[in-house]
């Protein structure tokens, strides 16, 4: 029998107002596996990753994480929604990895990551502080546990912000175009971080333009297109041989 | 242009290195300067010699113990009502972004109601509590009382101000903290909640803070504006720093001099303030600018150090600043 998938979506719908972004999503990411998310913006592939840490309620069909329903319990044939701090306490164990860094402008990097830490799991400050360090150090920013963002370029509060997650020890890892708002020679040490990660075992679902990353890190690729997955499998598979038309259209334009 | 290798046209251009830049003149800010300082000068050769203002008298009451009295009582209901009207405003402004409609039309009735009637009318219905509800009991609503006690005995002349200068403040605070908070970007929010934050600690730890610096140059305006607006609670003859004066000048008529001593101490606590809203916006700012703005000490300092050394040497580099 096969263990139980990190993520799986069965028919996920997402609609705002009355545009429908999601059409019924269905996918599974196995443990320790990468899955890179491609297509056009629009294409919903981003409601889709914030779906996953109930960032955005879903409309219709399910979601699970870890074998938990993603912000809802069930009862019978009922869905119920998860008050508050329920939801808190099952995003405490999904990171998030976001297109702007959104890193606490307030804060120094150090205090970024041991915010959470202290604030969610009360774990103590020394403890807190030892930990950050070591993640700081493992993202290449040993040197840089003062500074505040405005301070870092964007590629190093982009690895912050990789930190500053792995600090609440996820499961799961999520990563929402996190190199697209950076300068082309900083990307390479961003992807570095998660290429180690990837390594490392941690199962990533991972929302990108990066082509060249996706084809040597990811496991699964999926790409999506106004709100359904057009085509998935294996990365090589899929890049060296589209099956669909629009997989084909969008490949030959960012590649 | 031919290039300089003709040694003919190199002749007749000057050599680059001695060109220097030479500012705009401004010789309107001359002579608007000379008719400010004619006028500033008039004005204060009046305001010295006109023998009505009776200096004399002005040095006699500023330091009157009755009149630092009034100081006293001035500073101790600006400081209560408005940390009644920021207490107020914080929890208004948070219930008017609940997500639970009924919360939210409360507090927008709070902010209707004391915005929309002049804070001296709300004044005198404090002050005419007693004829609205001659007791107040504290219990279960419509079940057992367990205290009872006089409108006149509870709310004494003090709390009358701090109750109707507060409560009016904060309906006001509760527009500027809601300003605050919406400034900051909802990227931040989400950012603490996918760390597993509540919407509560996500407020209180990371959007409030940020939210400070948009909040406290309107809120040091607000003190200051209430500061001023103590006077009101001469209108119910309480005895603050108006009404001290004016007690004195009812008895020896002399009003415009001591006008001048309240204004005085007006202006003495409000300089006060200003130092305290600097250093507070200096305490926010951490993150948002990259270096601190220095404090009048540190400016000096440099000032001084900046004579004695070369200034380009010292001043910070504007361009220091690393590219994302």
């Amino acid at each position: 029998m096969m263990a139980e998938p990190m993520v799986k979506a069965e028919a996920v719908h997402k609609r705002f107002g009355r545009l429908e972004v999601l059409r019924g999503v269905s996918l599974e990411v196995a443990r320790g596996e990468v899955m890179c998310v491609i297509g056009p913006s629009g294409s919903g592939k981003s409601t889709f990753l914030r779906c996953i840490n109930h960032l955005e309620k879903i409309d219709n069909g399910r979601l699970w994480v870890d074998g938990d329903l993603v912000g809802y319990r069930q009862h019978g044939t009922k869905l119920y929604e998860l008050r508050d701090a329920e939801v808190a306490t099952r995003r405490a164990e999904i990171g998030m990895v976001f297109q702007r860094f959104n890193l606490f402008p307030h804060k120094t990097a150090l205090e970024n990551v041991i915010e959470a830490p202290c604030i969610v799991r009360s774990v103590g400050r020394k403890e807190a502080v030892a930990l950050a360090e070591s993640l700081l150090d493992r993202v290449g920013l040993a040197d840089k546990l003062a500074s505040y963002p405005a301070q870092l370029s964007g590629g190093q509060q982009q690895r912050v912000a990789i930190a500053r997650a792995l600090a609440m020890n996820p499961k799961l890892m999520l990563f929402d175009e996190p190199t697209s708002a950076l300068d082309p020679e900083l990307v390479g040490d961003v992807l570095d971080v998660m290429r180690g990660l990837a390594n490392d075992g941690m199962t990533m679902v991972v929302v990108t333009h990066e082509i060249g990353f996706a084809r040597e890190v990811a496991d699964q690729l999926v790409f999506m297109d106004e709100g359904v997955i057009v085509e998935a499998g294996d990365p090589h598979e899929v890049l060296a041989n589209p099956q669909h038309g629009r997989t084909r259209a969008f490949l030959s334009k960012v590649l | 242009m031919v290039s300089g290798h003709d040694p003919s046209l190199a002749s007749a251009e000057p050599d680059p290195e001695q060109i220097t830049a030479v500012p705009v003149r401004h010789p309107g800010r001359w002579l608007a300067a000379a008719i400010v300082l004619v006028l500033a000068v008039t004005i204060a050769h009046s305001v010295a010699t006109n023998p009505n203002f009776e200096w004399g008298l002005v040095g006699h009451f500023l330091f009157d113990s009755r009149i630092l009295a009034g100081v006293r009582v001035t500073i101790e209901l600006t400081i209560c009502a408005q940390l009644l009207g920021v207490v107020l405003g914080m929890l208004v402004a948070v219930m008017r972004l609940s997500p639970n409609p009924l919360v939210s039309s409360a507090s927008w009735l709070y902010i209707w109601f004391f915005r929309g009637t002049p804070v001296l009318v709300q004044l005198l219905f404090w002050y005419n509590i007693g004829a609205l509800y001659h007791a107040f009991s504290f219990g279960i609503p419509f079940g057992p009382q367990f205290v009872h006690v006089g409108a006149n005995n509870l709310i004494t002349p003090f709390l009358t101000v701090v109750l109707a200068l507060g409560l009016n403040e904060g309906a006001y605070m509760a527009e500027v903290v809601r300003a605050g908070i919406i400034s900051v970007d909802d990227g931040q929010t989400e950012a603490a909640l996918s760390l597993g934050m509540t919407r509560l600690q996500a407020l209180r730890r990371i959007v409030l803070p940020q939210a400070m610096r948009v909040i406290i140059p309107p809120t040091g305006n607000e003190t200051i504006s209430m500061l001023k607006t103590t006077s009101l609670a001469s209108v119910v003859a309480y005895v603050e720093l108006l009404e001290a004066t004016s007690n004195i000048s009812s008895v020896n008529f002399r009003p415009i001099p001591l006008l001048i001593v309240a204004s005085i101490w007006y202006l003495v606590v409000t300089s006060i303030l200003y130092v305290g809203q600097y250093y507070l916006e200096r305490h926010y700012a951490r993150g948002a600018a990259r270096e601190l703005p220095p404090t009048p000490l540190q400016r000096l300092r440099r000032g001084v150090l900046s004579i004695a050394h070369d200034p380009i040497a010292t001043a910070p580099d504007p361009l220091a600043r690393p590219h994302g």
